[in-house]
């Protein structure tokens, strides 16, 4: 079994701010704009860097990402940032007509995804965000899993030329994925190899996957553990590969199971080798509020609820 | 000096192709693209500075945004009439397969079309983008934007018009197709629009006025001042009164005519009123 070791924790908006400032010095036509929540963002530093390239629009989510798709017009690659909840639902239109079906290079970065944004409630943690954005034709979807992921993430999807959703969060999470990787877009990453059961995470549950694998692999079940970062295009090779192997799967992901990881997994699945599978997801529910932790936990989003998934899957073989 | 003659037989043409356009098809807004045709074809002919041939990113030249998209019918005679693409093209109007969809879009590769509208309030924000990446890449050119009136009820038009404002984005001319109509009836009627030189001039841009956006010679000279007004600090709004359906007897003045094409007898006497000038496709 493989060993992952938390480089200690960092926030996966920070991942996204250090990608941005790399970028505004390799790539003179990145633009960032924001909506009022620079700080949130982690987008500071390149401000700071690029004042000419950096585009504070105030508290206006819609015409955020109408100047976005013009932005794209004469050659600019513009970033922007605000929280999942206003980058997606509230702005699905701007999105659908000025971005997808005009076909425009402009990258939606969305910080405070999913439950983990805590305190602040329903009204700010969106759990529907990865189904919205999923939807739209020629659209790109990358949740990432922790700070060094993200940064490459970042860097990345500059070189893609299309539309992409980047979904990151606000918590200090577990940092175990390289630090010099190289990210490629639709490219699931093998974290261990079994035999008994897959488990495909996204996201923060990425490590809470590799606990849960550990503590199967204390019982005597080896489970075959994937890191989703791409929802859109799926990699489903990867996911073909492993279920010939263990002939069970569970998806875990921070978001409600309709419209999820889990469901665009399911539908591969069904297409190809139809595989019992569990959902680790939201139950079709609006969060509240309390800390990340105690959110996660009370709706089963964590490595027990993992390994528990695991075991019933196993069962249905 | 621009020859108002050829304009004014284009501007008959164009009538024609949009008349015959909805006809074939039988759908599609006649109201509002004969009521903004001379802007259409001065705009074109006229006051931009353009290059030959299409260029997505239209470095070097003017931009032009259709935000009410449902005015297709104009905007494709008059690319179409401008070179972008054959004038035959425009028998595909609506069509299955077809590069002129019921509103404009890059998605199938249309020469002239820079981005989708038809979902309306969106097309200024959009032009604010394109007006910002001309400043980024020291390009002098300017942006033109056509709106219409009823969908500045939409609220991200005011969202864009405060960042324009604040943000010193001099280098766009937004031109509100102001025939005080909208599918429901009178703007008046279904909410009213209030006193838009006031709010616009409130918001921070230059304001201007054409009496009669129907009229090529006040066109020609409200579009000309509003270029001079440009790269003074502040965006530029011309508020162009026109009639919708202008040009066919029984479209003018009424809001009937905004979605819906005319049956073979009512074509006949709007084509009648308007004879071929420059030859039907």
């Amino acid at each position: 079994m493989k060993k992952y070791t938390d480089s200690g924790k960092k926030d996966t908006r920070s991942g996204f701010g250090a990608g941005l400032t790399e970028l505004g010095k390799r790539n003179k036509d990145v633009v960032a704009l924001c909506a009022d929540l620079t700080g949130s963002l982690k987008m500071d530093e390149f401000k700071a860097n690029h004042p000419e390239r950096f585009f504070q629009v105030g508290i206006a989510e819609a015409n955020m990402m109408g100047i976005a798709a013009g932005m794209t017009i004469g050659g600019k690659i513009p970033f922007t940032g605000t929280f999942a909840n206003f980058s997606t639902g509230r702005v699905y239109d701007q999105i659908r007509q000025s971005i997808a079906y005009s076909h425009k290079n402009v990258k939606i970065c969305a910080s405070h995804a999913g439950l983990t944004l805590g305190e602040d409630g329903a009204t700010h943690q969106i759990l529907e965000d990865i189904g919205l954005m999923k939807m739209l034709p020629g659209m790109t979807v990358i949740n990432t899993c922790d700070y060094n992921q993200t940064k490459a993430a970042t860097i990345a999807i500059a070189d893609h030329h299309g539309p992409v959703y980047l979904r990151f969060g606000r918590p200090k999470v577990a940092n175990f994925t390289p630090e010099d990787q190289t990210f490629e877009i639709g490219k699931a990453v093998q974290l261990q190899e079994g035999n008994d059961v897959t488990i495909v995470a996204t996201g923060h549950l990425v490590w809470e996957a590799l606990l849960a694998a550990e503590s199967l692999n204390e019982q005597g079940i080896s489970a075959d553990v994937i890191n989703i970062h791409t929802i859109k295009p799926l990699d489903k090779e990867a996911i073909l590969r492993s279920v010939a192997k263990t002939g069970c799967i569970v998806t875990a992901e921070e978001h409600n199971y309709y419209g999820g990881l889990g469901e665009s997994v399911a539908r591969v699945l069904s297409e190809n080798d139809p595989t019992p599978q569990e959902f680790v997801a939201t139950q079709d529910t609006f969060g509240e509020s309390g800390t990340p932790a105690q959110l996660m936990d009370k709706y089963g989003l964590n490595a027990e609820a993992i390994e528990k998934a695991a075991k019933k899957v196993m069962t249905r073989k | 000096m621009p020859d108002i003659s050829y304009l004014n037989e284009l501007v008959i043409q164009v009538r024609r192709d949009i008349l015959r356009q909805v006809h074939k098809v039988n759908s599609g807004h006649p109201g509002g693209s004969l009521g903004c045709t001379e802007f259409f074809v001065t705009l074109f002919q006229e006051i931009m500075d353009r290059k030959d041939g299409f260029n997505m990113n239209g470095i070097g030249e003017d931009i032009f945004f259709l935000s009410n998209g449902h005015v297709s019918p104009v905007f494709y005679s008059v690319l179409a009439r401008s070179g972008y693409f054959p004038v035959d093209e425009l028998n595909t109007f609506r069509l299955i397969n077809s590069r002129l969809q019921g509103h404009p879009t890059t998605h199938e590769g249309l020469p002239g079309v820079r981005i989708a509208s038809g979902s309306l309030g969106q097309g200024i924000s959009v032009s604010v983008g394109a007006a910002e990446t001309k400043k980024l890449n020291n390009d002098p050119h300017l942006i033109y934007t056509l709106c219409g009136d009823g969908e500045l009820q939409e609220g991200q038009n005011w969202e864009a018009i405060m960042y324009a404002a604040a943000n010193k984005v001099d280098n766009l001319i937004v031109t509100v197709d102001y025939n005080g109509q909208q599918i429901d009836g009178a703007t008046d009627n279904v909410l009213p629009l209030g006193n838009l030189k006031a709010k616009f001039e409130a918001f921070g841009w230059d304001v201007l006025e054409i009496a009669d956006g129907n009229d090529i010679s006040q066109v020609l000279n409200g579009m000309a001042a509003a270029k001079e007004k440009t790269g003074k600090g502040k965006p530029v709004c011309v508020l162009m009164k026109t009639v919708m359906g202008n040009g066919v007897d029984f479209m003018m003045h009424t809001h009937a005519w905004h979605g819906k094409a005319p049956n073979d007898e009512q074509l006949e006497i709007a084509l009648a009123q308007n004879p071929e000038t420059l030859g039907d496709y």
